[in-house]
């Protein structure tokens, strides 16, 4: 992405102060793992109950390279937990824009669906998925597939209600202006309000993208036996706390690498809109 | 057979919140002919947008009719070009794309429809410009292309909702002018909503004065000043002055009605 501050000539100083500018953002996780490993290092709690950030970075080594085995079963076996992990929370994600910008686009777009469909929807949209761990159980068993209902449960409502606002909102003017270059219901869809509604759609994908990761680990605590959300129970059982950090850091780091991506495609299809918001600023 | 043949066109608004019925449009009758410069004058409010909505098909009156090229309007379609008030451009479409959005609901290929949208960016002076999208373009740019937009169309009538209200006073004369230059190279029907005397003694061959509402025609004056007007020769400021004395009539009538 190129920003706004490219065009001007890389001088010393302008790429000292960017250079900063980068800095900027790490003070505060710096701080906050300082003050951890201080803390942890004073001996006012014992270590199993708050191990050191170098611990913590010691069993994430170990999980992910196997170099010395502190994290036994799990040594070197990072990459298999995050796959299966990632591999629920893309599987239930795509399932969820899939159906989620379907039928928020059609109760947008239409008076029919709007009536027979969005009552039921929203009655469902209040129930914490999680409460469905029972009954996605006996369904699916003890598989992929109840991880994946569940997070396809916790991210299609972002899609649903973001798609619906997407569509509700489209200036009205633009649909004068397709109707005018003699637009058939078809295209009034496709190549109108679907585009027009592209950007609402997109903020929809991002928090969904956060609940999947959400409700993944949570069904691994409970009704699968792999991925991260699995280790990270499995090792609180064994009072492994370096193991459980561990986890919740890799949960973090995939969660936030999985909007970045979705950052850069929404950047690429929505370049036309970069010139008037805010985000085409440094950063 | 005149090119917008308008019928004792009546609109009521119904306000549900106040439970009233508005009339906005009352009786009108109107025959514009073919490559007309026609300007509909009147202060806001008097219903000038929703008289030319019905003509685009957006609106249906209450009762009347409107017929275009001898046809009964009943939806929007390519035969009428609107340039709406706000340029009203597919933000994320190019100069060139927005231009040529009628040629890719009519499924021609890229390759001519590039082709053909490429004369009308040059007839409204954009060349450069056909890659950026609205958002990178001023307002007066803008427009440009939602003229160049309803112009490629070739349809019997252009209407026009204020489109130049929103410029700078600059751009808007600049604008004006060509305009005029294009309506004269290509010879097409034109309707052109203003509440601004000057705006509508500029363009114009005929001037629909309408009066405040119920929006009713007040007179249609005939204003054939050769071009490019002189804005202080006498005959233009004859003309401004008796359209002048029909608004100002109106208003003394409203104020003893009152
Ligand atoms: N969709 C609508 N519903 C109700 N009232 C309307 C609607 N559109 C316009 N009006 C009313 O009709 C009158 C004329 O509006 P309009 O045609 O926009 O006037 P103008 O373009 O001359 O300023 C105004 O009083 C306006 O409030
Ligand atoms: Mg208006």
């Amino acid at each position: 992405m190129t920003s706004v501050t490219d065009v001007s000539p890389a001088r010393p100083a302008f790429r000292l102060t960017r250079a900063f500018q980068g800095l900027e953002r790490l003070v505060v996780p710096a701080l906050l793992v300082a003050g951890w490993e201080a803390f942890a290092c004073s001996g006012m709690l014992p270590p199993a109950l708050l191990p050191a950030p170098s611990a913590v970075l010691h069993a994430l080594g170990d999980w992910v390279f196997g170099f010395d085995e502190t994290t036994q079963t799990y040594s070197g076996h990072w990459l298999r937990d995050a796959l299966a992990s990632a591999l629920r929370v893309f599987g239930g994600f795509a399932l969820a824009s899939f159906f989620g910008v379907l039928a928020g686009v059609a109760i947008g777009w239409s008076r029919l669906f709007e009536k027979t469909l969005e009552p039921t929807l929203q009655m469902l949209r209040p129930i914490p998925p999680v409460s469905w761990i029972p009954l996605a159980i006996i369904w699916f068993g003890i598989a992929d597939k109840p991880a994946i209902f569940l997070v396809f449960l916790g991210a299609f409502f972002p899609v649903l209600m973001n798609s619906i606002h997407g569509v509700k909102t489209v200036d009205h003017n633009l649909v004068r202006a397709g109707a005018m270059m003699g637009a058939n219901g078809r295209q009034m869809l496709t190549d109108i309000v679907l585009p027009a509604a592209l950007p609402a759609i997109f903020a929809g994908l991002r928090i969904a993208v956060g609940s999947a990761w959400m409700l993944t680990v949570t069904a691994e605590m409970v009704a699968v036996k792999s991925g991260l959300g699995y280790v990270l129970w499995d090792s609180y059982y064994f009072l492994r706390y370096d193991i459980v950090l561990a986890a919740m850091i890799s949960i973090g780091l995939l969660g936030y690498l999985s909007d970045l991506g979705l950052k850069a495609i929404m950047a690429r299809t929505l370049r036309w809109q970069q010139t008037t918001t805010v985000q085409g600023r440094v950063g | 057979m005149a090119a917008i043949e308008l019928r004792n066109i009546v609109k009521v608004f119904s306000d549900k919140r106040r439970g009233r019925d508005l009339l906005t449009l009352d009786n009108i009758n109107l025959d514009i002919e073919a490559n007309d410069f026609v300007c509909l004058l009147g202060p806001s409010g008097c219903g000038k947008s929703t008289l030319l909505n019905i003509i685009a098909g957006f609106e249906q009156a209450t009762s009347g009719r409107t017929l275009v090229d001898g046809k009964q309007v009943e939806r929007p379609g390519s035969d009428r070009g609107v340039v709406f008030q706000q340029a009203t451009l597919m933000p994320w479409l190019t100069a060139i794309d927005n231009i040529a959005f009628h040629l890719k609901l009519k499924g021609i290929a890229k390759a001519e429809r590039y082709d053909r949208a490429m004369e009308f960016i040059e007839l409204v002076g954009l060349r450069g410009f056909e890659h950026h999208h609205p958002s990178e373009m001023s307002g007066g740019m803008n427009q440009r292309v939602g003229i160049a937009r309803a112009l490629l169309m070739n349809p019997s009538v252009i209407l026009m909702d204020e489109p130049f209200a929103a410029l700078d006073a600059q751009t808007k004369l600049e604008m004006q002018e060509e305009l005029v230059a294009i309506w004269q190279k290509r010879r097409c029907t034109i309707v052109f909503v203003t509440h601004s005397v000057d705006e509508a003694l500029v363009l114009g061959n005929k001037i629909v004065v309408m009066t405040r509402r119920p929006g009713r025609i007040r007179e249609a004056v005939n204003f054939d000043l050769p071009r490019p007007r002189d804005i202080t020769s006498p005959e233009f400021n004859d003309a401004k002055r008796h359209i002048l004395a029909l608004i100002r009539e109106e208003s003394t009538r409203l104020a003893q009605a009152s």
